[in-house]
């Protein structure tokens, strides 16, 4: 184990878990304050000491350093509750606490114009619970543990998105399906791995996966490996499971729905990952063929019906929640594909439609803070009126399309690549028909832009946006580019990250 | 004018101070046989709102402040999670009691993490039983109970 | 088939119980029976790892503190698997605060829109759409 990569070495070794437990003890000081500029900076210091750990265990998994394994508590694993980190989950959780500070920054000013004074702190807090909760799922190694964390980041989002009722009273609505859906899925994830422990009798996910091998084709093992790839489908917003994420991500506060669109999907997308190549494994015949006859379908399918329906919305925060189930059906088909090259270039999918997302939510966030539009109609002129935001936008909607020198371009480059080395041409094609509905998704929004006039009645002063959202969403719309044409090292995190998923291999 | 709840007024000085006893004889039996933080929450937090029942919210309000509430709640997590901190700090990993005290082979230690842990259990319970009924009890019914 | 329903007679038990509480999950336009619905389904999962963690024979997984302490424990004795019953109990911890969550939720709906059956609400956002014009 490498320790110490810049982080004082005592830190470093318990990297793991403080990553987790800062932002949650961070949470109740937080709580308890009444000013929420001090809960912020609460936030922003849990925060910054996750992205740190975050880059010392990236640094510590590079290449083909072993996985780090904690044992908490000191009880030993299997039978102690293990946190563990690869490349795998270091790539995530690199992602995962960068998206926090940039939204954070982004918040300061987002939130004293969306929530209420007195409800801030409390804002914030909830915050910090969400991402101790998802940095949880990403670094723990015990398969019940990741049920709890996924719960404790779901259960405060349920609250943040009916926090934006102040907007729209639709979020409460919309947040109580996700409520509902999302605890349906939690509960399939239960009975799944209720049956892997009857017939295992583990629940460490190391030994799970050396147990597992021995128990091809046992019809427990294989129900159990279904509910848990329904359940956390769920949360991933896999295709026909996406019936929540519309309306959560379009009435949410902006800065939520900045933050989940980067993070929350993803992360039950690497629990997915992580069940179907590390604790179980493509050679089990029954998970190939889920991946190859159900995840596949379904995936194509969720890239161009979702593609279709966001032609149709008139708010643009909805058309780019219906854009996000289709990217989720990319990464799908990365993972459908079955081999290390699909799976990797899923990853790195992943990582750039956050920072696609990322970009395109805090865009409209601005938006939305200087002139107070949501809907296509009302872009009008903006161009104009907002030319850094809109410039941010555009590169956010190009790398989303896939013009090349954006990130979006190079996922699915990669993933073209993958499905032409299986040999899977219908794959290329539904990629290129789902790119094509993107054009048309995004030409609306950025004719409205750039092209369209504005109205006359509209008012003419130009509102500034403020400069701590303009900082972050700079940032996320240059790496666009700068990832788009420098490549390699996202390419290498997602294909250390996809042979960390093969070759599961953990210091003892 | 004189109240009509007497003898629910004299029953009750009896009998919460009782209630409070009676929470803490759980949460600190808690360790040894059923009982714990969490049951032990409960019992306290009904101490108050039998007193809210009693004398009104208002009285409740100022005995117990919302905002108390709100603190406690913050501060029951700060405490449970601080455990694991000091474990840290005395050289053990997260939330390893056996560090806490030298004397491993009673396991004192042990003792001393599962007690500290009880007690922000129990301060988080309480207050959010509390704060619970508290929200609930604040909010104005939509038919006066003179409609009834 | 009576003798193999007798024999698996808690996994009939939790089935049934599962698809009561999904279908009234997705049946009914109530919100409040929604959650109801939602509460039956986790009730369901808990009673199958109880269930699973039962050993035939086995006694209350407690050590007599006496016989710990001068070394005199049962090698051969047979003990029911705590494990289970302890995950059952982060899990119903878990479900209460999700039901609570989902319970708050409910006021607020009513409180916004003076309703809690689900097609009243569509109808009412969809005449609110309809004001500000599509």
């Amino acid at each position: 184990m490498t320790v110490g990569q810049f982080l004082p070495a005592a830190l470093a070794a318990h990297a793991p878990v403080l990553l987790v437990a800062i932002p949650l003890i961070l949470s109740a000081p937080a709580a308890a304050l009444k000013s929420g500029r001090t809960a912020w900076g609460l936030a922003m210091a849990g925060s910054v000491a996750a992205f740190l750990f975050a880059i010392e265990l990236f640094l510590a998994t590079r290449g083909d350093a072993p996985g780090i394994s904690y044992a908490l508590g000191n009880w030993e694993p299997p039978v102690g509750i293990e946190f563990r980190v690869d490349g795998l989950n270091a790539a995530l959780l690199l992602l995962l606490t960068a998206s926090a500070v940039l939204a954070l920054l982004f918040a300061l000013p987002s939130v004293e114009d969306e929530i209420d004074k007195d409800k801030r702190s409390l804002f914030y807090s909830a915050f910090l619970v969400v991402f101790a909760g998802l940095a949880g799922v990403a670094t723990t190694g015990d398969a019940f543990n990741l049920f709890v964390f996924l719960e404790i980041s779901s259960i405060p989002t349920y609250a943040l998105i009916a926090m934006g009722a102040g907007q729209d009273r639709r979020a409460l609505t919309s947040s109580f399906n996700y409520l509902v859906m999302g605890t349906i899925g939690a509960t399939f994830f239960v009975i799944g791995v209720g049956f892997l422990y009857m017939a295992t009798g583990t629940l460490n996910m190391a030994d799970l996966a050396a147990r597992l091998s021995e128990l091809h084709g046992n019809r427990v093992v294989e129900i159990g490996f279904a509910f848990i790839l329904v359940g956390l489908g769920l949360k991933a917003a896999l295709f026909p499971l996406h019936l929540w994420l519309p309306g959560a991500y379009a009435y949410a506060p902006s800065f939520v729905t900045t933050f989940l669109a980067a993070t929350a999907t993803k992360v039950a997308f690497y629990g997915i990952i992580r069940f179907s190549f590390d604790v179980f494994s493509v050679e089990n015949g029954f998970v190939l063929n889920s991946f190859t006859y159900v995840i596949t379908p379904l995936a194509i399918a969720g890239m161009i019906i979702a593609s279709a329906q966001a032609l149709f919305q008139s708010d643009v925060r909805r058309l780019l929640a219906y854009s996000s189930v289709a990217q989720v059906g990319y990464m799908m088909l990365g993972l459908g594909i079955g081999t290390q090259a699909g799976v990797a270039a899923g990853v790195l999918h992943l990582i750039n439609h956050a920072m696609m997302k990322g970009a395109l939510f805090m865009a409209l966030g601005a938006f939305a803070i200087s002139y107070g539009v949501r809907r296509i109609e009302n872009f009008k002129g903006l161009g104009q009126a907002l030319p850094v935001t809109s410039a941010a936008f555009t590169l956010g909607a190009l790398s989303l399309i896939g013009v090349p020198f954006t990130v979006g371009f190079v996922s699915k480059f990669y993933l073209i690549q993958a499905a032409l080395q299986k040999g899977w041409a219908f794959a290329v094609v539904a990629i290129l028909i789902s790119s094509v509905l993107a054009v048309f998704y995004c030409y609306r929004v950025l004719v409205n832009l750039w092209v369209a006039p504005r109205p006359d009645g509209a008012s003419r002063s130009v509102q500034r946006v403020p400069y701590m959202i303009l900082g972050p969403l700079l940032v996320l719309a240059l790496m666009n580019l700068v990832f788009g044409v420098y490549a390699e090292p996202i390419v290498n995190m997602a294909e250390t990250a996809a042979a960390a998923a093969f070759n599961a291999g953990v210091a003892p | 004018m004189m109240s009509p709840h007497v003898i629910l007024r004299v029953v009750s000085k009896v009998l919460i101070p009782l209630i409070i006893v009676y929470g803490f004889y759980v949460h600190f039996h808690g360790e040894y046989s059923p009982g714990g933080g969490f049951q032990a929450g409960v019992v306290l937090a009904s101490a108050i709102i039998l007193y809210a029942l009693i004398f009104g919210l208002d009285e409740a309000r100022k005995v117990f402040p919302p905002y108390w509430a709100r603190v406690g709640m913050a501060l029951g997590g700060f405490i449970y999670a601080s455990v694991g901190f000091v474990s840290l700090m005395m050289g053990g990993k997260f939330l390893e009691y056996a560090v806490l005290h030298p004397d491993v082979s009673h396991g004192t230690g042990q003792h001393i993490g599962i007690i500290a842990v009880e007690i922000g259990v129990l301060t988080t319970v309480t207050c959010v039983m509390i704060a619970i009924f508290y929200a609930f009890a604040g909010r104005t019914p939509e038919i006066s109970d003179e409609d009834w | 088939m009576v003798e193999v329903l007798a024999e698996r007679f808690n996994y009939a038990v939790i089935i049934i119980l599962m698809m009561v509480g999904l279908y009234a999950v997705i049946a009914t336009g109530n919100l409040v029976k929604r959650l109801v619905g939602l509460s039956i389904f986790q009730t369901s999962v808990f009673l199958l790892y109880i269930s699973m963690s039962k050993v035939f024979g086995g006694a209350p997984p407690i050590f007599d503190y006496k016989e710990m302490a001068y070394d005199k424990l049962d090698p051969n004795a047979i003990y029911s698997n705590p494990l289970p019953h302890v995950l059952i109990l982060t899990a119903i911890v878990v479900g209460v605060a999700t039901l609570s969550v989902g319970l708050a939720l409910v006021v607020r709906i009513r409180e916004a829109y003076g309703s809690i059956e689900d097609d009243t609400l569509a109808e009412a956002d969809y005449s609110l759409e309809l004001e500000k014009g599509v």
